[in-house]
């Protein structure tokens, strides 16, 4: 593929560039780290419909598009970012283009101990403990943009948690794209650790601001230590020409729990993988999905859950709602290693086609190499429930308005279990605004 | 009321009712009766207006207008309520958002002025009151999770809300205990009016002693077979659908 090839070497040219420039302060071991990762990205090039992995998703968009590293924008005033700033108690980073902006950001109210700040003031103020932990969890070895996420790791956000600490106060990430004349990319790269008995909620939003393509290609790592609680919510609403591509990988201790509430709202192209291994006995594992796509846009959802000891139950459901000509992936995987009996693992996910130019390719995987195990996955795609419509015209409502009604009841399932106020809130008016629901 | 003149219906290739003749006039209450399997429960959906039966012949008035040509919904704005024998759950939106709805889109087709939600609430809660309901139950799905009396206890409360001019129980009574029954039958009970009706579908005469209704019907095999006052509904407790059975030959069908 020549656009690939050429374009690898225009960012070639970049990663040269950005070595030598800002970022040659770097401590040696990061330093390495990104020439490593650099390496990687050069040997696997971009991916294409070929390779299984990205069979239901084409980047060539992406590919030949000159994304330029985005630059750290004119200042962004508070009335800017309001609407995107979930509740005002929220502990708060901002970042725009990439770029940690502190004087949007509220980190007063963080407990004594913890850690809720930039990565590169990470950098400078945790330095071990970061270079212990960035870069440990997510294995770019075959993955092209998580290695040129670590390529280009400058910013992104820092949450450690320490033993026995309980941050009350949700975190919330704010990544904002402002879109710009030409295309821009960003890299943002989250480190999030909990240690033992810790306990903290996170969530990720990533928002468009005007219009403009650019990519933003995230990378977030979450350390789960023994007995430690992450509640993890990521909300996605890039803009209309926004591509997204984001792993969020996890590891999980003993007894620990992890969940993850993930929307996928907004964009162009959007791929998100959540990648969770259970490496030690007891731990429970939620991974909740909402992607709601209409027009154009292409939603591809990965997950999968690494059952590496016994004992451990992992609950998934995913749901989609495709409009117009949207095309949307489910690709989820439970592999079960020979170690993990009494493994307890659920996977379901549902989708909800409302036009007939709709695509969904839904692949529920499981592997499973123990055989004292409860397993069960299922996919479901369907069109309104004829039975439901019925029941509520009856009450009077009107078609098109039971037929709004149905299609947020479907996604509101999901939102309806976020146990964050102002996230379930936010997300609900989306998906009201979407089904013109408001007047109710 | 209602006026039901020769009713044909059928589901797919099924002839389920086979000529039905049935007056209700306003302020009357009427039990309708019958075996499993003798249309009760069509009867009720066909006159909701449910489009998996077909209406093959006949006529239904309602409130002088005809019916079987009027939309589901706008069967709901005129004034026709069906409490299902099987309510379906819908999970994600609370019965609180689902029956503001339904309100909303009734009074809107009556041209009344919209409910804010106080003005909903306050209705809700005075009917939820009256039916000694838990009041948390206007934010859970609808229907989601409720036990088989919750859900008709449900129904009721819809119909207490949405005050229509005739309402159809379908089964309402089937599966509830005795309190729960005495509940059903209060809610439908402070219905009663001179400028309503109302229709009990049941398997069972025991609902009919906290209902007493103002005419029986018996229904069978897709024709009512025999019609009297309460006093039927006490004659089919004691002899059993057996009663009907013998009644059938005695009337032999038109072909």
């Amino acid at each position: 593929m020549i656009a690939s090839d050429n374009r690898t070497r225009q960012i070639s040219d970049e990663f040269a560039r950005f070595h030598t420039g800002l970022e040659s302060q770097a401590p040696p071991w990061l330093t390495g780290l990104r020439e490593d990762a650099f390496r990687r990205f050069e040997d696997l090039g971009f991916p294409t419909t070929r390779q299984e992995e990205w069979r239901f998703t084409n980047v060539k968009r992406i590919v030949e598009t000159e994304f330029a590293l985005a630059e750290r924008p004119a200042p962004l005033s508070r009335e800017t970012i309001a609407p995107f700033v979930l509740d005002e108690d929220y502990l708060r980073l901002v970042f725009v283009n990439g770029h940690y902006v502190d004087d949007l950001s509220a980190t007063d109210a963080t407990p004594h101990g913890a850690v809720v700040s930039s990565l590169s003031a990470g950098l400078t103020d945790h330095p071990a403990l970061i270079e212990d932990h960035l870069g440990q969890l997510a294995s770019d070895d075959n993955a092209c943009f998580a290695a040129l996420n670590s390529a280009f790791i400058r910013d992104g956000a820092f949450v450690h948690v320490p033993r026995g600490v309980v941050v009350e106060r949700p975190i919330h990430l704010l990544f904002i794209s402002t879109g710009n004349s030409s295309p821009t990319a960003s890299h943002p790269r989250n480190l999030i650790i909990a240690q033992r008995d810790s306990q903290a909620t996170v969530i990720e939003s990533y928002v468009g601001l005007n219009d403009g393509v650019y990519l933003t290609n995230a990378v977030t790592e979450v350390s789960v230590a023994e007995n430690a609680f992450i509640d993890h919510c990521k909300l996605q609403q890039e803009g209309g020409d926004g591509y997204h591509i984001a792993t969020t990988q996890v590891r999980q201790q003993r007894a620990s729990r992890f969940s993850s509430h993930y929307f996928s709202l907004g964009g162009r192209l959007v791929r998100n993988e959540v990648n969770v291994t259970l490496a030690d006995e007891g731990c429970e594992c939620t991974l909740n999905g909402l992607y709601v796509a209409a027009g154009d846009q292409h939603m591809d959802n990965r997950t999968r859950i690494d059952h590496a000891k016994p004992h451990c139950n992992s609950h998934e459901l995913y749901k989609g709602i495709l409009d117009d000509r949207a095309k949307g992936v489910f690709n989820g995987k439970i592999y079960v290693h020979p170690d993990a009996q009494k493994t307890d693992a659920k996977q379901s996910n549902r989708v909800l086609l409302l036009s007939d130019d709709a695509v969904i390719d839904t692949k529920p995987q499981l592997e499973i190499y123990a055989d004292d195990v409860k397993c069960t996955h299922g996919a479901t795609v369907g069109q309104i429930d004829e039975t439901a419509m019925y029941y509520l015209r009856s009450r009077g409502i009107a078609e098109d308005l039971a037929r709004s009604l149905l299609v947020y009841a479907f996604a509101n399932e999901i939102a309806s279990a976020l146990e964050l106020e102002a996230v379930r809130e936010h997300v609900e008016r989306f998906l009201l605004a979407g089904q013109r629901l408001t007047e109710l | 009321m209602l006026e039901i003149k020769d009713l044909h219906a059928r589901a797919k290739e099924t002839e389920i009712l086979r000529g039905i003749n049935l007056t209700v006039n306003a302020g009357e209450v009427h039990a309708i009766m019958g075996p499993n399997g003798s249309g009760k429960s069509t009867l009720a959906h066909v006159l909701a207006g449910r489009e998996d039966y077909e209406v093959t012949h006949g006529e239904v008035l309602f409130q002088g207008k005809n019916l079987l040509e009027i939309q589901v919904d706008e069967r709901a704005g005129e004034g026709l309520f069906l409490a299902y024998q099987y309510p379906v759950e819908i999970p994600g939106i609370s019965t609180k958002y689902f029956l503001k709805a339904a309100l909303n889109s009734i009074r809107k087709f009556r041209g009344e002025k919209r409910y804010n939600s106080a003005e909903f609430m306050r209705l809700a809660k005075e009917k939820m009151e009256m039916l000694g309901m838990d009041k948390s139950l206007l934010d859970r799905g609808v229907n989601e999770g409720f036990s088989g009396g919750e859900k008709k206890r449900n129904e009721i409360f819809q119909m207490a809300v949405l005050q229509p001019k005739l309402a159809i129980l379908d089964e309402t009574d089937s599966g509830l205990d005795i309190d729960a029954l005495r509940i059903v039958a209060d809610g439908v009970n402070s219905l009663r009016g001179a400028d309503r009706a109302i229709i009990v579908v049941t398997h069972y005469q025991r609902l009919l002693e906290y209902i007493v209704p103002d005419k029986v019907h018996v229904l069978a095999d897709g024709r009512i077979v025999r019609s009297g006052d309460k006093t039927l509904a006490l004659e089919l407790e004691e002899k059993g659908y057996a009663l009907v059975d013998g009644e059938r030959e005695a009337v032999p069908s038109p072909a």
